[in-house]
């Protein structure tokens, strides 16, 4: 069994399983959408002082960080006891391309699990690093709450609900993305 | 006791999360170059599947445990907000390969620097706040 779901899943299998969260979520009363958890934050840290914005039961929205919360876990169980036996399978024009940039990809699950570049994540510290961790989560954070959702909220809760408003976000998501890969991201590795 | 069902659906969404491989800022990249299908082929079940689960719990008037109707839409319209938030929210992404759900799985991988990353969104959700009145919407 263990071995049967540490192989990695299909991508059938794994959108099923996010619609099914999905379903869970809105049957308990709640909504799929794990970004409003950044505003709640602020709320909970007294951001509700120096704007109004923030003024929100914030009870009322536990749940979701529960949520969350659940998801650092599940993140740990699925990498400790459910790890895949090889890097993730990544297209060998994406490793190419990643070595122009100086980012090597992992040979094997010895050198790691291709889940995140450890020239970025493993020295945040260095000027380049600390401007795309901090400045890219900023624009998350700050995007996202604008936009009123994220990758759940708009791209899977609000197009599979037929909302114009989310098929607009997601086409944001991908006019910003494809800036960042193809123009900027090269730029700022190149230091 | 009410949340521990919300605690369990979020573990299973960090296993989902972590075997879909959607956390991968590899994974980011290659779809940003459309050089695989794979992140393609998940959000495209998600969002079919999604669809019929909608219809059929609108027309047959599905309840939330509590009985009560589930909560379906974003209160709220506007026009420019979705693009331009959008936008910003595209260029963080493939920045750092996360969106605000994977940021925390990946924590739970013991990939301490999302601490950083984590930070930083909550700032720029906080300075969206503090700034939203004065912004096109």
């Amino acid at each position: 069994m263990i071995e049967f779901l540490s192989q990695p899943w299909h991508w059938a299998v794994s959108g099923a399983m996010i619609v099914f969260v999905m379903f869970l979520l809105l049957w308990f009363g709640g909504r799929f959408g794990v970004s409003t958890n950044l505003e709640t934050m602020c709320t909970i840290a007294g951001a509700g002082k120096v704007s109004d914005f923030f003024k929100v039961d914030w009870k009322k929205r536990a749940w979701n960080l529960v949520f969350i919360a659940g998801a650092v876990v599940g993140g740990y169980i699925a990498i400790t006891y459910l790890s895949s036996p090889e890097p993730v399978d990544i297209a060998q024009s994406t490793r190419d391309y990643m070595t122009t940039i100086g980012i090597d990809y992992p040979a094997s699950i010895s050198e790691g699990n291709g889940y995140v570049p450890a020239e970025v994540f493993e020295t945040p510290w260095s000027v380049r690093n600390l401007i795309l961790l901090v400045v890219g989560g900023f624009m998350v954070g700050f995007g996202t709450r604008y936009a009123s959702g994220c990758t759940s909220g708009h791209a899977i809760s609000g197009l599979s609900n037929l909302q114009i408003s989310s098929l607009i976000a997601v086409i944001g998501f991908f006019i910003g993305g494809l800036l960042m890969a193809w123009l900027i991201l090269p730029w700022i590795m190149s230091f | 006791m009410k949340f521990i069902k919300y605690f369990l659906v979020g573990i299973l969404f960090g296993i989902i999360m972590t075997k879909s491989e959607a956390i991968s800022w590899f994974r980011i990249q290659e779809m940003f170059r459309f050089e695989s299908f794979h992140m393609y082929g998940i959000i495209g079940t998600a969002v079919v599947l999604g669809v019929i689960i909608h219809q059929v719990m609108q027309r047959t008037g599905f309840l939330s445990i509590s009985g009560e109707e589930p909560k379906w839409k974003i209160p709220g319209s506007a026009k420019y907000r979705y693009i331009i938030g959008g936008t910003i929210f595209g260029l963080g992404w493939a920045m750092t390969g996360a969106c605000p759900g994977p940021m925390f799985t990946l924590l739970g991988h013991g990939i301490w620097s999302m601490l950083l990353v984590i930070a930083s969104a909550i700032i720029g959700a906080f300075a969206y706040g503090t700034i939203s009145s004065k912004l096109p919407h």
